[in-house]
């Protein structure tokens, strides 16, 4: 999973799309998914990390991904996803 | 390096909240690594606030409203210039650029000022009235739109380009009109203000972007910063705006630049739809009032216009910064009824 090209994400999770002008700020649970995506890793990837790190079920971490990654691609932060 | 020493004559003084470019372009040229710049203020109005920033404005003129004519106009430039010796001037408004840009030859060859502006003929090419056959020539998209003289020829309009309808002053305001009723309100509101004709235009959604740039004259784009507007007055100016990363808008302005051989500077407004076309809504003939951001964005606009006035060669800027912001505010000046006196009855400062 990769952000779009040329998206700016600080540290504190600030998230700055230059081509639309667009900034957004995300917590902390959205800062790592993003730090995660930033690391090239896929869905899979990412629901396992933090499933195990949240001990939670996989099918809930994925379904919370899901809708995340749906709301970065209508802010145009990424161009697909699974 | 040492600076060359030059005095540049700047109007648009009016830092108001439908801000002119003058102060923007002065604090461009205030921080030049070329020149060190002397700036003599051309005023309208006893109140411009641009007047009474002596740290930005050495010495101010008033000078007659382009309704009194190029003759006037020319004898008080000859008048500033026995004072002030002026090597460069850069008017900044629309409705005073034909008289300047039809004086340019004559202040160069009998007075040696030297200004950076179109010819008549591709300054009148992008005007709102004929923007669409600009657009054609220059390969870029432009909404449909038609001059009118009589609000009785915006029924037929409205139903060849549909509503809403945006509704145009000569050289300002804008606003859409989602009826005839509200349309034909809007012509006589603005035709009230900025007189006849009205130009109707086709409305296009989107988010609209504005690209502040600068031309050669050789069909050359010296620099471009594109901006989209953060926050908006009731007037529809910006009071915020961040610089964005648009390759796409960069090509298209070098291209409109580069046809058709824009001299000086020019503010390009676009929509960009949500399928991500862009349209170019205006030209505008100037500087905008945001053209300090490209400043702050690392191209200095206003340096290289006052270079090329001045016949030195200017390679393009080849990059800017993106995520830059500017945030205007607003100033109580305190003022010395003298100053006021002086500027209204002598009308120098």
């Amino acid at each position: 999973m990769k952000l779009n090209k040329n998206i700016a994400v600080s540290d504190n999770g600030f998230i700055f799309n230059p081509l639309s002008g667009d900034s957004f700020s995300t917590n902390p649970i959205g800062q790592e998914v993003i730090r995660l995506m930033k690391e090239q890793k896929t869905k899979e990837e990412i629901v396992k990390t933090l499933a195990q790190k949240y001990n939670s079920e996989e099918a809930n971490i994925e379904k919370d991904l899901v809708d995340f990654f749906q709301m970065l691609l209508s802010y145009q932060l990424i161009s697909e996803h699974e | 390096m040492n600076k060359r020493k030059i005095t540049v004559a700047v109007s648009g003084l009016n830092n108001i909240d439908s801000p002119g470019p003058g102060i923007p372009v002065i604090r461009g040229l205030k921080e030049s690594s070329k020149f060190e710049v002397r700036i003599i203020g051309l005023s309208y109005e006893n109140l411009e606030p641009g007047l009474y920033l002596h740290e930005l404005v050495d010495k101010s003129y008033s000078i007659p409203l382009p309704s009194s004519g190029m003759d006037s106009l020319l004898q008080r430039l000859a008048y500033i210039n026995s004072i002030e010796n002026l090597d460069v001037i850069i008017p900044n408004f629309d409705a005073e650029l034909h008289s300047f840009i039809k004086l340019g030859p004559i202040l160069k060859r009998d007075y040696g000022i030297s200004s950076f502006m179109p010819d008549l003929e591709t300054f009148e090419s992008r005007h709102k009235s004929v923007l669409f056959e600009f657009g054609e020539k220059n390969e870029v998209k432009v909404p449909k739109s038609k001059m009118i003289f009589s609000p009785n020829e915006i029924l037929a309009v409205g139903n060849s380009f549909g509503f809403p309808l945006v509704v145009k002053g000569k050289y300002y305001d804008a606003s859409i009109a989602a009826t005839p009723e509200q349309a034909i309100n809007y012509f006589h509101k603005i035709s009230a203000k900025w007189g006849l004709p009205i130009i109707l235009q086709e409305f296009v959604s989107g988010n609209e972007v504005n690209v502040t740039a600068i031309g050669d004259g050789n069909g050359n784009c010296i620099g471009a910063v594109p901006m989209r507007k953060l926050y908006i007055t009731d007037k529809g100016k910006a009071w915020a705006g961040i610089s964005l990363l648009d390759d796409e808008l960069i090509e298209i302005t070098n291209r409109v630049i580069g046809n058709s051989k824009w001299r000086g500077g020019c503010e390009l407004e676009f929509i960009k739809t949500n399928s991500g076309e862009y349209y170019l809504l205006e030209m505008n003939p100037r500087f905008p009032a945001w053209v300090y951001l490209a400043v702050g964005c690392g191209q200095n606009h206003p340096e290289a216009l006052v270079a090329m006035a001045l016949g030195e060669e200017v390679k393009p800027f080849e990059s800017y910064q993106n995520g830059k912001l500017f945030v205007r505010y607003s100033f109580d000046q305190i003022v010395d009824l003298a100053e006021f006196e002086k500027i209204s009855t002598l009308g120098e400062l």
